[in-house]
């Protein structure tokens, strides 16, 4: 079972995800390909409920940087979890492009990769399998305080190392 | 030399401690092996043939006395009492165990040391010069910005699974490149441009292994305010773009040749446009803050050739070869540069032993002012040794076994550890190195030979960078048979070149007679002064083959 | 058919273990258990993947081997490298290799090239 570990909460995830060969359902936010979406593109556009993107590892957020205003989810793919092509997305969505809605991962994740995950700007994480709630949570707070520092500059996490240093000397 | 503040020291005893968590999940079966894997290869666990392989960091190749004590403490502590010096200024122990790791990483870091991103697909230990702050042709010292590429890099969130590792070096030195920049995924040479500013010269997509390439020049200038966008710029472009459907052409080297240098470099360009003058603009005061541990030490006002030091030439022919083979020329008069050849006849390249450690570090303190250098030809440097106590210096080196005069001869063999411990190799190459070093054990016969760097690797990996190697040898699987190919023509620096195959490969019985028939092939015809890399750029490849292989038929 | 072992290195230290007769782990290869056929061979692998899961082992797999009168020796030279190696520092090696498998001995060169080095 798929549990949505967002912020650092578990949760039930109100959105659905429809694969391509599937019938859209009537109501309730979805998750669409972006195959899907560049097909279906007025019929989707026109949903009331909330309608999500997911792209898969090899696909840019380039491809829809003029649309991005019309998701509230858009999910990046690890198709496993040695392929990082979605934390340079997840910056460029966040950083570049001014996306404001979640970013989630999809797919191969791992706890080791959580604190990575969110200093790119991930705001969920789908994780499978049966582990409790509560221990996903503790999990996700294990990760993130492993390493109390971050050298480089990151989208969050704690204020980098080089910035510390300087103002300590400024004061 | 750095030395670790709060937040460093911080860093890495954080990571010792996670790691010692992941072990644990590892052991419990919260982790399997295929979890488990990236996660130790990026703090440099292996699990080799016969055990497991910690390899640790050795930044830009700089080590002190205390630390050097360390490392033979470790080796002696939790590991067979001998470590092995690599060719990307790394040290390498072939025999713990799994559950005593994370308490050597607590040793390391207790003496500002760790295993961070010594492998795995990530951005690895960052290299230099290893003559860096003491060599005369310097524009500025490597280490410096080694040091912040190194500190930008570790645990950099974005880039911790990119599609291959990725490898970074950086020379100061003008006219001479001891680091091989031209064959890292980026090399940067330290450049002043027209205003007299100082900045970066930079490469991209050299490297060796399996399709070796020389870096192609993406910019002649990048400012140092600028140097970590312009890096995160190039790392961006190949996290996204790299290849991720073959491990094979995964590296940036494959990358840049098949979007081509032009579209590459605007790709590149165009992100860093983005990136320029924000959150990873460098600051003025922590490169003045960074440099300031890299000021050279108060040298006495000494003169160049004291009498001393030139009686002892004169008495001790012995004496005179290692300096004449072994000593380099330093910036400050009276000094001097002095290198301890780790290729004693019949020894593994690379490998000392917890005891030559230990003398190493007491031999560094008497003479160099406690400062050793690691090279990636797998040897020693003293940076800073006195003229006038250069003589006591090799007698000191001598006791420990330590004073072979043949830096850049024959004798020096850069060799991977080859199928006696990589699970990845298809060949022994240390016992073909050593074969070499005992036929070519009279030094007098390798100074007649001269200048040639021979380099050994036991598959296609190219770990013992045989591509760039005067000779190269090539350990391959034939039938369940160790075969030998051997390249010629190669070059790791100033005038980079990669070699090519001369011909069928030769049995490990035939190989050192095969070498040999090369440098006599090449004695023959060599004009007065002519190296052997002279020789073949002047002949070509033809009067070898026909000498190794004509004979036969 | 040829004969086969299960090998690979235990999860604690890394080193080279075979799956022995009793069931259990050895690091000796003649104390392991050959498997004469096929049906064997997969018995054998069986036992070892729950050896794995069970964290004894990493990435178990199948070797060729001759068995003369006990003495198993491996087909490979990667594996007879695993098995009597490594061929330096030859005070780490196994003592009681007979001196023609002793990987790195003059002997053993001569063995494996039919030619003295």
């Amino acid at each position: 079972m798929t549990k949505l570990l967002k912020d650092g909460k578990a949760t039930t995830d109100p959105w659905t995800h429809v694969a391509d060969g599937d019938d859209l359902p009537a109501d309730g936010p979805v998750i669409v390909t972006l195959a899907r979406w560049q097909a279906e593109h007025n019929s989707l556009a026109g949903r009331a409920d909330g309608l999500g993107i997911r792209l898969e590892s090899g696909q840019s957020p380039e491809a829809i940087k003029d649309d991005l205003a019309r998701f509230a989810v858009v999910a990046l793919e690890f198709p496993k979890f040695g392929d990082g092509r979605a934390y340079s997305h997840a910056r460029m969505l966040k950083d570049r492009l001014g996306y404001e809605g979640e970013v989630r991962a999809v797919g191969d994740v791992l706890r080791d990769q959580y604190r990575a995950m969110h200093r790119c700007g991930f705001d969920a994480l789908e994780i499978a399998g049966d582990r409790p709630a509560d221990k996903l949570e503790a999990d996700w707070r294990a990760a993130l305080g492993e390493l109390r520092h971050a050298y480089q500059p990151a989208l969050r996490g704690p204020e980098p190392i080089l910035r510390q240093r300087h103002r300590a000397a400024a004061a | 030399m750095y030395r670790y503040d709060e937040f460093d020291h911080a860093m890495v005893k954080d990571r010792v401690e996670q790691f010692r968590g992941q072990i644990a999940r590892r052991m419990a079966g919260d982790l399997t092996e295929e979890q488990f894997r990236p996660l130790r290869l990026q703090n440099g666990l292996y699990l080799q043939l016969h055990a497991y392989m910690l390899r640790v960091a050795i930044p830009y190749g700089q080590l002190n006395a205390v630390q050097m004590r360390k490392l033979a403490h470790i080796a002696r502590t939790y590991d067979k009492g001998y470590g092995h010096f690599t060719t990307r200024q790394n040290i390498q122990y072939n025999w713990p165990k799994l559950s005593q790791v994370a308490d050597i990483l607590d040793e390391l870091a207790s003496v500002e040391m760790h295993a961070i991103q010594t492998s795995g697909n990530c951005i690895r230990n960052t290299t230099a010069d290893q003559y860096a702050g003491v060599t005369a042709d310097e524009i500025e010292d490597p280490r410096i910005y080694a040091e912040i590429i190194r500190q930008w890099s570790t645990f950099h969130p974005e880039f911790t699974f990119l599609p291959r590792k990725f490898k970074i070096a950086v020379s100061g030195a003008v006219g001479a490149d001891r680091a091989a920049v031209r064959f890292h995924d980026i090399g940067l040479f330290i450049v002043k441009n027209d205003a007299g500013e100082v900045g970066f010269e930079v490469w991209v997509g050299g490297g060796l292994g399996r399709t070796p390439m020389i870096g192609k020049k993406i910019r002649g200038f990048v400012a140092k305010a600028d140097l970590l966008a312009y890096l995160e710029a190039v790392l961006r472009v190949y996290n996204m773009l790299g290849r991720r459907d073959n491990m094979y052409k995964a590296r940036v080297k494959i990358l840049v040749h098949e979007t081509g240098t032009e579209e590459f470099t605007r790709l590149v360009e165009k992100e860093f446009e983005d990136t320029q003058g924000g959150a990873l603009d460098l600051p003025a005061e922590e490169i003045d803050r960074i440099a300031a541990y890299f000021q050279p030490p108060a040298y006495e006002a000494l003169s160049d050739d004291p009498p001393a030091l030139t009686a002892r030439r004169f008495e001790d022919k012995d004496f005179n070869n290692w300096v004449r083979v072994n000593v380099a020329r330093h910036k400050a008069a009276g000094y001097a540069i002095a290198n301890i050849s780790l290729k004693p006849v019949g020894v593994p390249p690379g490998d000392v032993t917890a005891d030559q450690m230990d003398a190493v570090a007491d031999i560094a303190e008497t003479f160099s002012l406690g400062g050793i250098r690691v090279t990636h030809e797998q040897n020693l440097v003293l940076p800073d040794v006195r003229q006038d106590q250069l003589y006591d210096l090799w007698l000191a080196l001598r006791e420990q076994g330590l004073a072979d005069a043949n830096l850049d001869h024959i004798g020096d063999i850069i060799c991977c550890p080859g199928l006696d411990y990589c699970s990845l190799a298809n060949a022994r190459s240390i016992p073909i190195a050593e074969r070499i070093s005992q036929r070519f054990a009279d030094l007098e016969r390798q100074y007649d030979i001269g200048e040639l760097r021979l380099k050994i690797s036991g598959c296609i990996n190219a770990c013992g960078h045989h591509h760039v190697g005067h000779i190269g040898i090539l350990g391959v699987d034939r039938k369940d048979q160790e075969y030998y190919q051997i390249t010629l023509g190669g070059a790791p620096g100033e005038d980079a070149a990669i070699g090519t195959k001369v011909g069928a490969a030769f049995s490990a019985a035939e190989i050192v007679d095969a070498v040999e028939t090369v440098v006599n092939t090449y004695l023959a015809i060599r004009q007065p002064k002519e190296r052997f890399i002279d020789t073949f750029r002047r002949v070509g490849d033809a009067p070898f083959k026909e000498s190794l292989y004509d004979k036969a038929a | 058919m040829m004969q086969q072992v299960v090998t690979g290195n235990r999860l604690a230290d890394g080193v080279v273990i075979y799956l022995g007769q009793d069931g259990g782990w050895t690091s000796k290869i003649d104390a392991a258990r050959v498997a004469a056929d096929a049906d064997e061979a997969k018995l054998l692998e069986d036992i070892a993947k729950a050896a794995e899961k069970a964290r004894m082992v990493v990435g178990p797999y199948l070797i060729e081997v001759t068995d003369t009168a006990g003495a198993v020796t491996p087909v490979r030279y990667r594996e007879r490298l695993r098995a009597y190696g490594p061929s330096v520092h030859p005070e780490f090696g196994r003592a009681d290799v007979p001196d023609h498998l002793r990987m790195g001995s003059e002997a053993e060169f001569v063995h494996l090239n039919g030619v003295a080095g």
